[in-house]
This record gives structure tokens, C-alpha cells and sequence, in this order.
């Protein structure tokens, strides 16, 4: 099964072309690039370029494993609505991945970990994932001293950010990957199940507030 | 061979996708507007939320792609170009589109067309009243632009003549409609109020009419200062606020300065058409005004249905349209949303 990766939730623009089979994951092509302020130009590039690096055509694709989030949330959108757009042309499944299981899907066995990465303002998304890298808690937005969390090793970009606050050995990857992207979602990919809803993971409200009364112009 | 062209428009808080047909003639016709409208998730607030309508466009963009599909009875793979709007608008809203034109550019195989929302509000005028003249004038008066533009080609040459200063016109019904307790939008409700109103009853003043002002620009924050200043009055003595005489003169005082200001357009360019479009085209005091001061001047006054006027698909499919039959070059992939688009970048 042949399966375009995406992922917008991190500073990291990423998309890859991968088959997937009950023996694993196998990577043919995949485009990454660190700019915060560029997901809504270079995604679709990059899709482009992992198919042409993987020698395969648009139209070869037989579904799309897409990161939901937590992330900052224009950058965030501009991946999902690729992937929605690209699910519809195509005619095939666009499977919804929380981003921080696909972060959690490249750390090694054995013990267990967090998942922490940057929400700004001083806040980070996290979930906490058991020794055999099932998530048990989250994802959650918070300060990173409140995570509260005794677990000593944590993987993503917020691990690093905040390393101190967290109490926690930061461990690779920082980003999601087109490999994690997929290992989390190949349940749900090989079992050819309805995909969820393609629906972000936002976990703030926006910012808006209601307004008052009409501000006076006239002295009183 | 007749070419399909799907439009895209995500740049305030209406999810809009449009379907025409572009014939060999260059004229085009239209197949579906399908619109999906966040409008009432920003009533509360007073004015458009930049990030509940972001939210909302995520969620309605394939399901309005879809309806607008099945509207027109044609398959994704009947599209021969795509074309959304790239700017002005809101940073976050304008990304949904732009990213989702862009998947389907991709997977389709079709030339990708990154244009101007302001100009798509003067191409959807030759879905209704065909091919417009060259040069003509255009109106633009909506919740986010007040605009007098020059066309002298639709597809790559829009010169701005004037705009606000600070208040679009729909703000400022918007503002008003808050301070004489209407709903939002303040646009239809100031129009009903104003249907049993005098436009003569209150002296509201004209912003921009000066004779040192800007010929061609616009101002309206003093005109809604003026009218908060006159309601707080009434209140200070107790008295009732005539709502009707309020909305009416009000009204009339944008009405007022936007067609006087468009009619002497015309005639110091001695140019012979007006387009007036955007959501407050469909106002009754505005096109009644037009009318009569266009008649009086000799100007052939062009207003699409409202339908047509405020922010859809559409439009963006009828200036795509007209983008491609003038062989403007395809843009790339990597284009950015622009939310400051000047409007002289009809394409980009
Ligand atoms: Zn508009």
C-alpha cells in the first residue's frame, strides 16, 4: 500500500511517500523543511517532490496518512486542508494522526516517555506514552513546569525547548516523520477502516471576546 | 473547446466554491456557487473572528467543493484550471483556500491561478451582464473594502483611484447598526430601519468631501463618530432615538459621498460604465442613488445581483476565467497568501 505522509503541527514542513505492509514501513521519498512560516507555500512542492523522488505519480497513491495536530494552528490548517483537498481529488482515504503518536512512533521501546512539543506563549502539547509506546495521557496544552509529569525522557521540539521546566533528558525525534506518520496510522491504514474525521486537535478556543457596550464619544 | 474552471475563496468568513465555463468566445458562464457562511459564529462578537473563520473554512471547504460538484453535474476531473483567491484577506483564511487550490492543482494535473480578490468582485459582474467595457469604473463597498478602481483590462490592469482612510463602508453600518441596538451584520437591518425613515432628518456630515481632501478617497470613521455623538444626545435628554430617521439619514450620507465620488470618476475619465459590487451593492439607498446620478450623467450603472455581490466562489471562477483566456501565465505551487494584495496585481 502506497501512502502519502503529511504533517504540519511543528516548525517542520513534511510530507513522504511510503509502502506500508503487515512486515513495516518502508520511506521511497520524502521532502522536510524547518520554516514555522512556510507550511502554506512548500507543503503541496513537497508532496511533489517526495512522489517524483519515489518515482511514483499522484494518481498511485492509495491513501493519505495526515498529522492533526496539537500544533500552532495556521500552520496546522494549511496541512489539513492538503490533505482533505488531495484525499477528494484523489478519491482516497486521508487517515487523521494525532502528531505526537507519530512523534512517539520513531522512540525506542522499553521505557516510558513523553511526547512534548512547542504551543508558544510559553506552553507546550504533550501526552505521556507507556513502555510499549501506547499513549496513556493527553494531549494537553500547558505551561511545561506543570506538566507535572515524573517520566525522565521526552521526545519532540518542546523537550528540548524546556528540558529544565519539564525535568526531562530530551530524546529524537523532534518532528513528526513520514515513517511515524504512517506506523501510527497503519492500524487504521491496513485494516482499510473508514478513516475518522479529518478534524484538528486544537485544544484552545480561539481569541475573541465579546464586546461591551458601544464605547461613548461624547463627554459626560 | 470550452474550458471548466473551478474557483476557490477563503479570504473573510464565506467558504465559496464556483464552477464556470469558459467558451471559445471568452465569454463565461456560470454552473455553481455553492457558499458556506460563518457569518452567524462572528454575530456575537460584533465583527469577523480571523480564527473561528479559519476554523470554519478547514471544515467546509470539501463539503462545499462537493455541493458545488454535484450543483453543476461535472466531475473533479472535468476541471481544466483552478483558480483561488490569494489576497487581500485574513493571513489564516486566505491559507485554507490557497492550500486547498493547491492539492487539487496537484492532483489533478491543472494549472494553479493565484488572484486578486477585489478584482474577482468585478469579473462576476460578466456572469450576469456579460462582457464588460474597457476601460469602466468599479465600486467596491463592502464590510472590508471601499474601493474606486479604473479598469482598463480585467485580467492585468486595475489601477486603485481611491479607497478609505480608515472605516470600510460595512464597517461603519456594522458600528451603527451596534450603537442603534440592530443585529449584525449591520447592512439589511439599517436598510429595513431606514425604509420608514426622512434621509433628510439628521445632517450627517460627508467624510473626504473637503476641497483639499482626496478626490477619490473615502471616510467614514467620522461619519460613525457623528452618529454615536447624535444617538448619546437623544439618550442624554431622554428621548426616545428615532431608529428609522437615524438609519435613514445615515444611509444617505454614504450613499451620498460613495456615488458622487464614483459619477465624478466618470466623468473627469470620461468613461462611460460603473460597476458597483461587494455585500453593501445590495443596499436599496446606495443603487437607487447610482442609478439616478449615472442616468443624469450618462454612465451605463452595472450592480450584479446580490448573490453575486458579496464574497463567493464565483467571482473568483469568473476572474480565473478571464486570467486564462487572456493567456496570463499559470502561478507556481510555492505562492504564498498575501493578505495586502494590492489590487494592481490582479494575478500572481
Ligand atoms: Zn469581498
Amino acid at each position: 500500500m502506497l501512502v502519502l505522509a503529511l504533517d504540519t503541527s511543528t516548525p517542520a514542513v513534511t510530507a513522504g511517500i511510503a509502502t506500508l505492509s503487515g512486515d513495516g514501513v518502508t520511506v521511497l521519498g520524502a521532502r522536510v523543511t524547518l520554516d514555522a512560516r512556510a507550511h502554506g507555500e512548500l507543503l503541496t512542492p513537497h508532496v511533489l517532490d517526495a512522489a517524483r523522488e519515489a518515482g511514483v505519480t499522484m494518481g498511485d497513491l492509495d491513501a493519505i496518512a495526515c498529522g492533526v495536530g496539537p500544533g500552532p494552528f495556521t500552520g496546522l490548517r494549511a496541512g489539513m486542508a492538503t490533505a482533505a483537498a488531495l484525499a477528494d481529488a484523489l478519491g482516497i482515504p486521508a487517515h487523521p494522526v494525532c502528531s505526537l503518536d507519530a512523534i512517539a512512533a520513531e522512540v525506542p521501546r522499553g521505557e516510558p516517555f513523553l511526547v512534548v512539543t512547542d504551543a508558544r506563549r510559553r506552553e507546550v502539547y504533550w501526552a505521556s506514552y507507556d513502555a510499549g509506546g501506547a499513549r496513556v495521557d493527553g494531549p494537553h496544552v500547558r505551561p511545561p513546569a506543570e506538566v507535572g509529569s515524573a517520566i525522565p525522557r521526552a521526545a519532540g521540539d518542546g523537550a528540548r525547548l524546556y528540558a529544565e521546566a519539564l525535568g526531562a533528558r530530551a530524546i529524537d525525534p523532534r518532528y513528526p516523520t513520514p515513517a511515524g506518520l504512517v506506523a501510527a496510522a497503519a492500524p487504521n491504514l491496513l485494516a482499510e477502516a473508514e478513516p475518522a474525521p479529518l478534524t484538528p486537535l486544537y485544544l484552545r478556543r480561539p481569541d475573541a471576546a465579546e464586546p461591551g457596550a458601544p464605547k461613548k464619544v461624547t463627554a459626560r | 473547446m470550452s474550458r471548466i474552471i473551478m474557483g476557490i475563496e477563503s479570504s473573510c468568513d464565506e467558504t465559496g466554491v464556483g464552477l464556470v465555463r469558459l467558451h471559445d468566445d471568452g465569454t463565461v458562464e456560470l454552473l455553481a456557487d455553492e457558499v458556506a457562511s460563518s457569518v452567524e459564529q462572528h454575530a456575537r462578537f460584533g465583527g469577523v473572528v480571523p480564527e473561528v473563520a479559519s476554523r470554519a473554512h478547514l471544515e467546509a471547504m470539501v463539503p462545499t467543493t462537493r455541493r458545488a460538484f454535484e450543483k453543476a453535474a461535472l466531475k473533479l476531473s472535468d476541471v481544466d484550471a483552478i483558480a483561488v483567491t490569494a489576497g487581500p484577506g485574513l493571513a489564516g483564511a486566505l491559507l485554507v483556500g490557497v492550500s486547498a487550490a493547491k492539492a487539487y492543482a496537484a492532483a489533478l494535473g491543472v494549472p494553479l491561478y493565484g488572484v486578486n480578490h477585489l478584482a474577482g468582485h468585478i469579473a462576476v459582474d460578466t456572469l450576469q451582464h456579460g462582457p464588460l467595457p474597457a476601460p469602466c469604473l468599479a465600486l467596491l463597498v463592502s464590510g472590508g473594502h471601499t474601493q474606486l478602481l479604473r479598469v482598463d483590462d480585467l485580467a492585468s490592469s486595475i489601477t486603485e483611484l481611491g479607497s478609505t482612510v480608515d472605516d470600510a463602508a460595512g464597517e461603519a453600518y456594522d458600528k451603527v447598526a451596534r450603537l442603534l441596538e440592530l443585529p449584525y451584520p449591520g447592512g439589511p437591518p439599517i436598510d429595513k430601519a431606514a425604509a420608514d425613515g426622512d434621509p433628510a432628518a439628521i445632517a450627517f456630515p460627508r467624510g473626504m468631501t473637503g476641497p483639499r481632501d482626496a478626490k477619490f478617497d473615502f471616510s467614514f470613521s467620522g461619519l460613525k463618530t457623528a452618529v454615536a455623538r447624535w444617538v448619546e444626545g437623544a439618550q442624554r435628554r431622554g428621548e426616545p432615538v428615532p431608529v428609522p430617521d437615524v438609519a435613514a439619514s445615515f444611509q444617505e450620507a454614504v450613499a451620498d459621498v460613495l456615488t458622487a465620488k464614483a459619477v465624478r470618476a466618470a466623468r473627469e475619465s470620461g468613461i462611460g460604465t460603473l460597476v458597483i459590487s461587494g455585500g453593501v451593492a445590495a443596499n436599496s439607498r446606495l443603487s437607487a442613488l447610482a442609478r439616478e446620478r449615472c442616468a443624469a450623467a450618462g454612465v451605463e450603472l452595472r450592480v450584479p445581483r446580490p448573490r453575486l455581490c458579496t464574497d463567493n466562489g464565483a467571482m473568483i471562477a469568473a476572474l480565473g476565467a478571464h486570467v486564462v483566456a487572456a493567456g496570463r501565465p499559470e502561478s507556481s505551487l510555492d505562492i504564498s497568501a498575501n493578505p495586502a494584495l494590492p489590487v494592481s496585481t490582479v494575478s500572481v
